[in-house]
């Protein structure tokens, strides 16, 4: 039972997490580059993990590297390629719906003199193939396109898009953060070149992740310093969040299909319970390439702080793209991305619903819902003056 | 982030609501984040008596609407125009710095119904 509906923001630790973990913080101190017994302990944990990670992606377990979260991950990807591929060309391809951890980094190449094409996508959240194709040019050498979306969770066509990344020999990262555990995942499969992935989506540890590079695949290193990762990400391995990395990332993609099922099956009681019982609401993302956990919805005239607070007070927790909640007092780059007006981003309400979320808590949210936008829309000039 | 006055002014806000003959009333928006927020007064020999409010927007701006409604209530038009957005976010025990201008659309919504009243009123 859990009132927590902000899983996409980050999950609970699981208990098979916590308890992979713990003798790494009790006992096991090793440092897994010592040759000694006790940083051999440490080395046979990483590697396990660094198997672990491989396995769950159908990588080799030599082309895991270990970052400290999914915004390395994402800035390794997008600048390492850029710096060791600069000779031959300056051009990037994107998306405008990524993370800021690949739209930031794109935006300060763009500073270094880097040329950015940030794609468009459709008014369900997805980029179109010809797009990518017709941006693709002599000078191109990364696409960087997402596989699902942290806000909207719509799914990307990843493998259509490493197809052509492959017939242009333009090197393919995607970053999967939000896609682990929800959609199957097999690098050959999807031609990618590069993945990211965090541990923190997943009901692993905060602050560890993992890029993926296949290998022969050449990036410049962000971190310089000692030899670990085979030389290529320096600092000392972070021993227990590394181990819950790879518990976290077994556990959630060995029985993934009854694990999607169980996840859509409480998101569509929630996204029909929503739209049902209040007007003026619309779906936000694609109505089936989504996250098995992800409801969007907009709720016309009303802003998404107050309605957050409000749902907090009640005991729930959620999220949401409107301007008022993000500190730049600009709205989502997602939601304005698929079209949506200000005043629509506005009212958005993000509910992630996760593993420990049940039908009931779902029901119980859905009992409460309805009276608290109807209060706050009894406060508003906009519900007033509605046409 | 927010204080306690705050949450109180936001889970229970005073005021809230429309008057049908009212003597002023003016409507602000916020052009950054796109907040509205409408006061309407009545007045009485130059003091309001009955304010209230409708608002579009945050928890703050939600808590400055109530509490500007309750710091010009009983007040005569006159001392109602002193009112500055730096009090009302004293009144409610401080705001964070990203919501400071939240406060500020509601001492000009509040001046704005007043204005509105002085425009149909210009004797008074
Ligand atoms: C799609 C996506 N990419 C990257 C990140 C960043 O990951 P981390 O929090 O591990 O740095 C997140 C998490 O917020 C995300 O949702
Ligand atoms: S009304 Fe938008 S931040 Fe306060």
């Amino acid at each position: 039972m859990s009132m927590y509906f902000d899983n996409a923001g980050t999950t609970a630790i699981k208990p098979e997490v916590m308890e992979a973990v713990l003798p790494y913080l009790a006992g096991y101190y090793g440092n897994a580059s010592s040759i000694h017994a006790v940083g051999r302990d440490a080395r046979k944990a990483v590697e396990n993990a660094r198997a672990q990670v491989a396995a769950a992606i159908h990588a080799k377990p030599e082309e895991i590297y270990f970052t400290a979260g999914g915004t390395e991950s994402d800035n390794w990807a997008v600048k390492g390629t850029a710096f060791a591929h600069c000779e031959k060309g300056k051009h990037i391809i994107t998306s405008a719906i990524e993370h800021h951890a690949v739209l930031h980094s794109c935006q300060w190449l763009q500073k270094q003199g880097f040329d950015i094409t940030y794609l468009p996508v459709d008014a369900h959240g997805l980029v179109s193939l010809a797009d990518v194709e017709a941006a693709i040019r002599p000078d191109t050498i990364l696409i960087s396109i997402m596989m699902a979306n942290n806000e909207i969770g719509a799914i990307q066509p990843v493998a259509e898009i490493g197809a052509l990344a492959k017939a242009h020999k333009v090197l393919f990262h995607t970053d999967a953060v939000q896609a682990v555990g929800a959609v199957p995942i097999d690098v050959g499969a999807l031609g990618v070149d590069m993945l990211s992935l965090s541990g923190h989506k997943i009901y692993g540890v905060k602050g560890v992740g993992a890029l993926y590079i296949r290998q022969g695949v050449r990036i410049d290193s962000l971190l310089h310093g000692g030899a670990q990762e085979r030389g290529r990400r320096a600092g000392t391995e972070n021993l227990p969040a590394i181990v819950g990395l790879g518990a976290a990332i077994e556990l959630i993609t060995q029985d993934i299909e009854s694990h999607v099922l169980r996840l859509i099956k409480k998101r569509d009681r929630l996204i029909g319970g929503i739209l049902t019982a209040i007007p003026h609401t619309r779906l936000n993302g694609h109505p089936t390439r989504r996250l098995p956990g992800n409801v969007n919805v907009s709720v016309d005239y009303i802003e998404g702080e107050a309605l957050l607070l409000r749902l907090d007070l009640a005991g729930f927790q959620a999220s949401s793209g409107s301007a008022c909640t993000s500190g730049s007092l600009d709205p989502s780059h997602v939601l304005l991305a698929i079209g949506l007006s200000h005043e629509a981003a506005h009212g958005s309400l993000r509910l992630s619903v996760g593993d420990f979320n049940t039908e009931q808590d779902v029901d119980e949210l859905l009992a409460v819902l309805p009276g608290i936008v109807q209060s706050l829309r009894d406060m508003s000039p906009m519900y007033q003056n509605r046409s | 982030m927010y204080s306690e006055q705050v949450m109180d002014h936001f889970t229970s806000p005073r005021n809230v609501g429309e008057i049908n003959s009212a003597d002023g009333e003016g409507t602000v928006g916020n052009a950054k984040c796109g907040d509205i927020m409408r006061m309407y007064i009545k007045v009485d020999n130059g003091v309001i008596t009955d304010v209230k409010f409708k608002t579009f927007g945050c928890g703050a701006a939600i808590a400055t609407s109530s509490m500007a409604t309750e710091m010009v209530k009983g007040k005569t038009v006159e001392e109602a125009l002193q009112l500055t957005n730096q009090a009302v976010a004293d009144a409610l025990g401080g705001l964070p710095p990203v919501k400071m201008h939240c406060s500020l659309l509601a001492e000009e919504a509040i001046k704005a119904a007043i204005e509105d009243y002085m425009s149909k009123h210009p004797s008074a």
